[in-house]
């Protein structure tokens, strides 16, 4: 096979082998760059500055991640909605549109510009602090996914059980926050937000059990490591292909957009009916502190969700390894989110007590099924031949049957109806 | 709150069915203080400057009081004090979603005033505009419903995109798209051209494929049925006892459509249907409007077949210096919130002596708090929105 001189790169780019792959230039560009960095400073002080470059680099990504995120969210919601979207705003000092690309650092001077009023009444303290409190604890989720081959900001040994841990304390923020505001929306909302969290939290947890009890480790980078390698070189080794990790899957993601508090189940900030929810009295810089850990939390879960069930870093294909881990990463992260706005887009919210209703009637019992479906599979991970078939055809029904049967009991009563004509 | 208002609002809660509605008993220790919330005049979905003051135990209502009167302007006050044709353009201002249909009524009641007879073609214009508005408004209706509902504006902006072409039928007919002021005593304003009939011909062809669109989008779904069956629930003795009238009627079961009981204008003339609910709930209200526009645009397609030609405006209908002999008149259509009606009483002036309207989502909203009871603060948002009120007209 002959290719033009400057073409002969392809020809050494590594396919196949993980080893090569792991070895490319755009691979270990980060972990170069880093280094480069780190060598002008004596040694004493890289472990340091190696932790502050993550960070930095946590929340420049990610605020950039952010900005977009709220941009393409505008976008698509318009283009969903047979309309542009913001579309005006102009680079500084020129007349460059560029689709309206400048938009959200003009939503973020507005909101910096703003004046801040706190309601007389309210608690100072917890109203200045709940979005302190909120934002810090999305951004702490950050620090233990792995992010691409050789990018894990903190290797922990019990790093999902953290990063859970971390996200449950975001909804005592939205209570704080309803509370301190004195105002009986925000009061209603706090309400909401602490029945949610309690009903959510369950499934969000027991839906990443199997996970943690499939691969043996509560370690994020092992998790991923875990899922490496295809079958037949075409269908990837993500739980999210086997039957109990695509329920889980599922399960995951319907109690992530509970938590993060997006719609369908945004019932918090309610706006048609609770105004803006425990938001009501926020303005300026404290009310894009808390929009700002909303997406932190959603991609933070959506992240999650990859190191769990979707192979991480992983690419789809050992013919597609060649594109480097971390965009990889990125794409799958922007199809999640893609997802949360698509849902956004097309569905109605559901009301407080059929919220609550669907978490224990429906999805906890199922997650728990789905934790003995798991143990099932790991139990028979020995099976070969037809037997393998007959490990698929029981894993499948143990997640379908008691789905269609929850499924049914919980839309009792309630269908499309026929209706008559006068005569 | 005090321990009276308490005590009071208990024995309230204490009575099992409160219009219709099941409430829950409250005694024990786990259901304490009750909340007073006030929303609106300035809330997102009160559709205008309306006021609910909720009581609230936990999320479930246990009052409700309407609270409105924040748009009032001497609607009827104003109408004496101008002349018969002077009225014409305060009734676009009703209900500003259906101005056309406001129209005819008012002219329906001074033509039986003045025993004022209209031209053939009028009556099948009047009727083509009055779908038109009837489909206008219950597509504004479902989406702002869904819009309550917690949709984030997509079927609102759908149900606008469609709100946009009647508009522009109406810009290019009467001059403007909301405030049409477009029926006379006697006929029409203007005579609508051929563009304009191939116009709305191609918006009847259309109209059936976007409610199918769009009842793919809503209809089946889970979350819009879960919400809205079984909530909101209106009993049809306490819909025929309170005057409720349209489509919040026809879904508790009764068949009353003043096109099939009045019989006005041509509509005999026409084979529709009269959609019919058997729950009276929120879900029956969204589909029974659902189903009228599909009978509005056979309505359409057969009024535009048959529009004969002719003159617009009775030759002999005066409309300046315009004295209707001493009498009394009340001329009522079936406007797409429901029973639009002007009573008129004449002392032989240039002005009316008195002048009424029934205004169909004034009535439909008495039974506001009879439908909320028992139920929780995002049902009481989607049972208004079910209503489908204009607040132009709840408070004249």
């Amino acid at each position: 096979m002959t290719l033009p001189g400057p073409l002969t790169f392809l020809l050494q780019l590594p396919l196949s082998s993980a080893a090569g792959a792991a070895d490319a230039f755009l691979e270990r560009l980060p972990l170069v760059a880093r280094d480069w960095v780190t060598s002008w400073l004596p040694e004493p002080w890289r472990w340091l500055v190696n932790s502050l470059l993550s960070i930095a680099i946590i929340l420049s990504v990610f605020g950039l991640l952010f900005a977009y995120v709220t941009l393409a969210e505008r976008k698509i919601l318009g283009r969903i909605q047979n309309r542009p979207g913001p579309n005006r705003t102009p680079i500084p000092f020129t007349k460059l549109r560029f689709f309206g690309l400048a938009q959200p650092f003009a939503d973020g001077v507005k909101s910096l510009t703003k004046e801040d009023v706190v309601p007389r009444g309210a608690d100072h303290l917890l109203h200045f602090l709940a979005p302190v409190v909120l934002l810090a604890f999305s951004i702490l989720t950050f620090a233990v996914i792995p992010y691409g081959r050789h990018l894990v900001p903190v290797e922990l040994n019990a790093g999902v059980l953290y990063f859970f841990a971390a996200g449950a304390a975001t909804e005592l923020a939205v209570f704080m926050a309803g509370w301190a505001s004195r105002n009986k929306y925000s009061l209603l909302a706090a309400m909401r937000a602490l029945a949610q969290l309690i009903s959510y939290e369950l499934p969000l947890l027991l839906a990443w059990v199997p996970v943690v009890l499939v691969a043996g480790t509560l370690s994020t980078t092992e998790i991923v490591a875990a899922q490496a390698g295809w079958q037949f070189n075409v269908i990837p080794h993500w739980y999210v292909f086997t039957p109990w990790g695509a329920a889980g899957f599922a399960i995951f993601m319907i109690a992530a957009l509970a938590e993060s508090n997006r719609s369908p189940f945004d019932l918090p900030e309610a706006e048609s009916e609770l105004v803006a929810g425990h938001l009501t009295e926020y303005s300026g810089f404290k009310y894009a502190l808390f929009f700002m850990a909303e997406y932190f939390g959603m991609i933070a879960l959506s992240g999650m969700a990859i190191t769990l069930f979707l192979g991480g870093w992983h690419a789809p294909s050992p013919y597609l390894e060649f594109i480097p881990s971390y965009v990889w990463f990125m794409g799958k992260l922007s199809a999640l989110l893609l997802g949360f706005i698509w849902i956004r887009a097309t569905f109605p919210r559901l009301r407080m007590d059929q919220l609550t209703r669907f978490a224990w009637k429906f999805l906890v019992p199922l997650a728990l099924i789905n934790l003995g479906n798991a143990a099932f599979w790991s139990l028979s991970f020995h099976w070969s031949g037809p037997f393998q078939i007959l490990r698929w055809l029981i894993s499948v029904l143990v997640v379908v049957g008691p789905f269609v049967l929850l499924g049914r009991k919980l839309s009792a009563g309630v269908a499309p109806r026929v209706y008559r004509y006068a005569v | 709150m005090s321990a009276s208002d308490h005590a009071a609002l208990s024995s309230q809660l204490s009575t099992p069915h409160v219009g219709g509605a099941n409430v829950r008993e409250v005694h024990d220790s786990f259901h304490g203080d009750l909340l007073e919330v006030s929303m609106g005049p300035h809330h997102p979905s009160t559709h205008g400057v309306f006021r609910m003051i909720v009581t609230l135990d936990g999320e479930t209502i246990v009052k409700l009081k309407p609270v409105f009167g924040y748009l009032h302007r001497n609607h009827e006050k104003l109408g004496e004090t101008v002349t018969y044709l002077g009225s014409m353009p305060y009734t676009d201002r009703l209900d500003y979603l259906s101005s056309m249909t406001n129209n005819w009524a008012y002219a329906l009641a001074v033509e039986k005033l003045a025993g004022q007879a209209v031209p053939e073609r009028a009556e099948y214009v009047r009727v083509i505009l009055a779908e038109l508005t009837r489909l206008l408004n219950h597509t504004c209706l479902a989406g702002f419903l869904m819009q309550d509902c917690g949709c984030s504006g997509t079927p609102l902006m759908y149900a606008f995109r469609e709100r946009e072409y009647i508009l522009d039928l109406f810009e290019s007919l009467s001059g403007s798209r909301m405030m049409c002021n477009y029926q006379r005593f006697g006929g029409c304003r203007v005579d609508p051209s051929a563009d304009w009939l191939t116009g709305a011909q191609k918006l009847a062809d259309r109209y059936g494929t976007f409610l199918d669109e769009f009842e793919t989008l809503l209809t089946g779904n889970e979350i819009i049925i879960a919400r809205t069956q079984g909530v909101g629930k209106l009993s049809p003795e306490l819909a025929i006892s309170a005057g409720v009238t349209g489509p919040m009627l026809r879904a508790t079961g009764v068949n009353y459509d003043l096109r099939k009981v009045d019989a006005y204008g041509v509509y005999p003339r026409f084979d529709f249907r009269v959609p019919l609910g058997d729950h009276g709930d929120v879900y029956d209200r969204y589909m029974i409007r659902v189903l009228e526009m599909r009978e509005s645009i056979k309505i359409l397609q057969q009024a535009l077949a048959g529009l004969p030609a002719g003159p617009i405006m009775d030759p002999k209908a005066k409309l300046r210096s315009f004295r209707p002999k001493a009498g009394e008149a009340y001329g009522r259509i079936e406007g797409p919130k429901g029973e639009i009606g002007f009573y008129l009483l004449s002392d032989g002036s240039p002005n009316p002596y008195r002048y009424r309207i029934r205004p169909p989502s004034f009535i439909n909203l008495t039974v506001l708090e009879d439908m909320c009871l028992g139920h929780t603060v995002a049902d009481a948002v989607i049972i208004l929105g079910s209503v489908d009120i204009v607040l132009g007209e709840v408070d004249r």
